[in-house]
């Protein structure tokens, strides 16, 4: 493993997160997200919108050659962190980062145009729970036609394109798919800022962007990208809850005390404080890993998201446990938080999967 | 090419010029290392002069890697922890230039071991309110108390030292700090006997031990504040090292479960899995801290550190044993013995479980960490403090 990998931020890295930041904090109040619950839209084209072309988010990942920013994995990472921080309902994750490394990984560059100019997304058709190393969930194709449904979608729904595996006898392909060719059904999510949807490709039109080898090794490189990722959005949920519990704990008074002067909180505090700095070193570590292209990648990416996943969803807990009464309320945004760590404790592979994974790839076998 | 990558190619050709010098198979050990001291490669964040080059903390690694290549002798750390680890940060900030000659080298080449003389009987966690006192007689500090639980004092040379000079003033104000000579006939070790069956750490009784003022470290009341530049850094020596993955507790653990597959069970994989990511994780977040500080001084993040640190020992060290089985119901050896050094790795599962618990409490307790890191890092509100500014003497004890 490479010793040499730095895990602080750079200052480029602080200025996107600084332009991220200010344009999340004059577009996406928590009650425009709170809205997605009730059927709202929380104008999240919009804000995808001005992500994409204002701060140019969607190109980030893409080659320069093609269009993009050529930027790397550490860039994208910050730019989670600070889309978890405001629970951002933007196909960031999805088409940025999944389904871009799916097309560049496919050597389809040529198709990212479009996706790096924000004039179109793109989503990964598999389930949002895949992890990177088991069985990629595929449709099947009937003479050329496609047949199946791919369930469980995250970003299907904001998408005009769908990569979408598919299971031949010569093997697996990814084919391109026009969404309005494919029947969308939303699910009622239980993180409505990722909703998911079940995709129906049947009779479909497709091309194939990769097929084989090829197509194994961009699925398997959008997953494990997306799982290295995640762990910074998971970061900046953590650290959203943490800053937050801490700022009501040093206001609230009960008994005639400030209540963040109680030691049994200061001490879940503390906790929480050294869970999070832990975290941002495994995320950082997974991003750094990938972007310098690291031996040690796979161990990065499930390290950062066996551990991430549930510190994200510890320090939900903990934001609404210490909130007391109004952090079981609609109105408090707390509760946005944890739907989200726990949707994506689920997503790209669960810590049990991402400690199988690691058992193997670090040599500690079950049995 | 970058500032760094400078700097290693300079450290590469010191490295190259004091081998070439010192040849490693000809030199004797002491003489390698003094001079390895002079050349600025013992601690190359340090000031020239006193063993170091002023450069990034980092950049020790480098110097490590190419002399253990080399096959050169190293200091042995183990043998001087408190020295290296406390002692000798302190000293560098706030002692005068003469001490900072005098004490540094032989310190670094474990000529000298140091021990650190903080808690009594009636002062640990609440370690202002330490009772030893100092008195000026005209020509000495005039020392006398008892000091309890201090690792390693039977092979010290020298101790760190904090004594009441002013029981007038509030606890916090009317403490100094001094180096202690061991050797003076005024100080008596006597082991006391630890959970593991060892004396590791001793008993100090100090009575009327003269320490002249050319051995006070920081200014006469200054104690507390030089006392914290101590425990700061204390925090970070205990498990804030620079070890490679699974170089601590887990990769005996690992080790175990590599070779002994007649130990496997899934109960204990799903423990091992979880402990192994939290202590690579934990290896990364020293690491990323050690990136931050590159050469300034530590911070109250360093408690964060030494928590992790306390945590995982003892879940680790406990998972061992019950992965052992009946070998985990068995004790190497429970006759009294004063180490001269703790290798925490390298004795069995029963020491290693015993001796853990220790990591909870020694350099401050878990408890008293938590309260550090929520009110420095995090600015929740104080303990009350019912003892503030009341002189020392008033205190009800
Ligand atoms: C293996 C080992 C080696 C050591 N080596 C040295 C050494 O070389 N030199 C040296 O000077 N000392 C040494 N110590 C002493 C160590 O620093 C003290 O034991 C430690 O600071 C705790 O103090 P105490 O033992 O008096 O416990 P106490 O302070 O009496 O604590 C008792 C319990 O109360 C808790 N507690 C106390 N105050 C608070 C509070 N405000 N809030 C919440 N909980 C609280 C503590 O966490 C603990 O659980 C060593 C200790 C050990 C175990």
């Amino acid at each position: 493993m490479s010793e040499d990998l730095n895990l602080l931020y750079t200052d480029v890295e602080e200025s996107v997160r600084d332009s991220v930041r200010s344009l999340l904090a004059k577009r996406c109040a928590p009650e425009k997200v709170v809205a997605l619950y009730d059927g709202g839209d929380a104008g999240q084209r919009e804000l995808w919108q001005a992500l994409a072309g204002e701060l140019g988010l969607a190109a980030l990942l893409v080659p320069e050659e093609h269009g993009g920013a050529g930027a790397s994995a550490r860039e994208a990472s910050v730019v989670l962190e600070e889309l978890g921080r405001f629970v951002a309902p933007v196909p960031f994750l999805t088409s940025a980062v999944v389904a871009t490394t799916a097309l560049v990984e496919a050597g389809a560059g040529n198709l990212l145009g479009p996706l790096a100019a924000g004039e179109q997304t793109a989503a990964l058709a598999v389930p949002l729970t895949t992890s990177p190393d088991g069985p990629i969930p595929a449709v099947t194709a009937d003479g050329g036609a496609l047949q199946g449904t791919a369930t469980s979608v995250a970003g299907a729904l904001e998408a005009d394109v769908l990569l979408v595996p598919v299971r031949t006898e010569g093997g697996l392909q990814l084919h391109r798919v026009p969404a309005e060719a494919a029947r969308i059904t939303p699910l009622t999510s239980l993180d409505m800022t990722r909703q998911i949807a079940d995709v129906d490709v049947t009779g479909a039109p497709a091309d194939a962007v990769a097929e084989g080898e090829a197509a194994e090794r961009a699925v398997r490189a959008a997953l494990e990208t997306g799982a290295a990722l995640m762990a910074s959005e998971q970061l900046g949920v953590a650290q959203w809850c943490l800053d937050t519990t801490v700022a009501y704990l040093k206001v609230r008074r009960q008994f005639g005390r400030i209540v963040g002067g109680f030691q049994a909180l200061k001490h879940r505090l503390a906790d929480l404080y050294v869970m999070v700095e832990s975290a941002r070193a495994a995320a950082r570590y997974a991003a750094a890993a990938l972007a310098a292209d690291d031996p040690d990648r796979p161990v990065a990416a499930s390290l950062a998201q066996a551990y991430c996943a549930d510190a994200a969803v510890l320090a939900a807990e903990e934001c609404i446990q210490l909130h007391g009464g109004i952090g079981m309320t609609w109105e408090h945004p707390a509760h946005l938080y944890l739907k989200r760590a726990k949707a994506d404790q689920l997503a790209f592979g669960t810590p049990g999967a991402h400690h199988a994974r690691l058992a193997d790839l670090v040599d500690l076998p079950a049995a | 090419m970058t500032g760094t990558e400078e700097m290693i190619k300079d450290l590469t050709r010191r490295v190259e010029k004091l081998l070439a010098e010192y040849d490693p198979a000809r030199t004797d050990r002491l003489e390698f290392l003094r001079a390895r001291f002079d050349a600025g490669l013992a601690w190359v964040h340090f000031p020239e002069g006193l063993g170091g080059l002023g450069l990034p903390r980092e950049l020790q690694a480098h110097v490590d890697r190419l002399l253990a290549k080399a096959g050169a002798p190293d200091n042995d750390p183990r043998r001087n922890g408190i020295g290296l680890g406390m002692a000798a940060p302190t000293i560098l900030a706030y002692g005068t230039e003469e001490q900072k000659k005098r004490f540094l080298r032989p310190l670094w080449t474990g000529e000298e071991i140091w021990c650190q003389l903080f808690s009594e009987p009636g002062a640990g966690s609440d370690l202002a309110a330490l009772a030893t006192r100092a008195e000026w007689d005209g020509e000495y500090w005039v020392v006398n108390g008892q000091k309890v639980w201090t690792s390693g004092a039977h092979k010290a040379h020298w101790g760190i030292l904090v004594a009441r000079t002013d029981p007038e003033a509030p606890k916090h104000r009317g403490m100094t700090y001094f180096l202690c000579d061991m050797r003076d006939p005024g100080v008596e070790v006597r082991p006391l006997r630890q959970i593991t069956g060892e004396a590791e750490f001793n008993e100090v009784f100090l009575t009327d031990v003269r320490i002249p003022d050319e051995h006070r470290l920081g200014e006469r009341g200054q104690g507390w504040q030089v006392a914290t530049a101590t425990l700061m850094n204390e925090r970070v020596a205990i498990g804030g090292g620079d070890i490679p993955r699974e170089g601590g507790m887990i990769g005996v653990v690992a080790d175990t479960w590599r070779r002994r597959p007649e130990l496997r069970r899934p109960d204990l994989h799903a423990r091992l899995m979880r402990l192994w990511v939290e202590a690579e994780v934990a290896r990364l977040t020293g690491k990323r801290l050690r990136q931050k500080l590159a050469a300034g001084q530590p911070g109250p993040e360093g408690s964060a550190s030494k928590l992790t640190f306390a945590r995982l020992s003892q879940q680790l060290s406990g998972l061992e044993i019950e992965l052992l089985g009946e070998e985990g119901l068995r004790y190497g050896d429970w006759t009294m013995k004063r180490p001269d050094i703790v290798v925490f790795t390298g004795k069995d599962a029963g020491y290693r479980y015993l001796r853990a618990k220790g990591n909870s409490i020694e350099g401050g307790t878990s408890e008293i960490l938590r309260n550090i890191v929520a009110e420095r890092v995090l600015g929740l509100p104080p303990e009350p403090r019912v003892d503030k500014n009341v002189p020392w003497k008033d205190l009800p004890r």
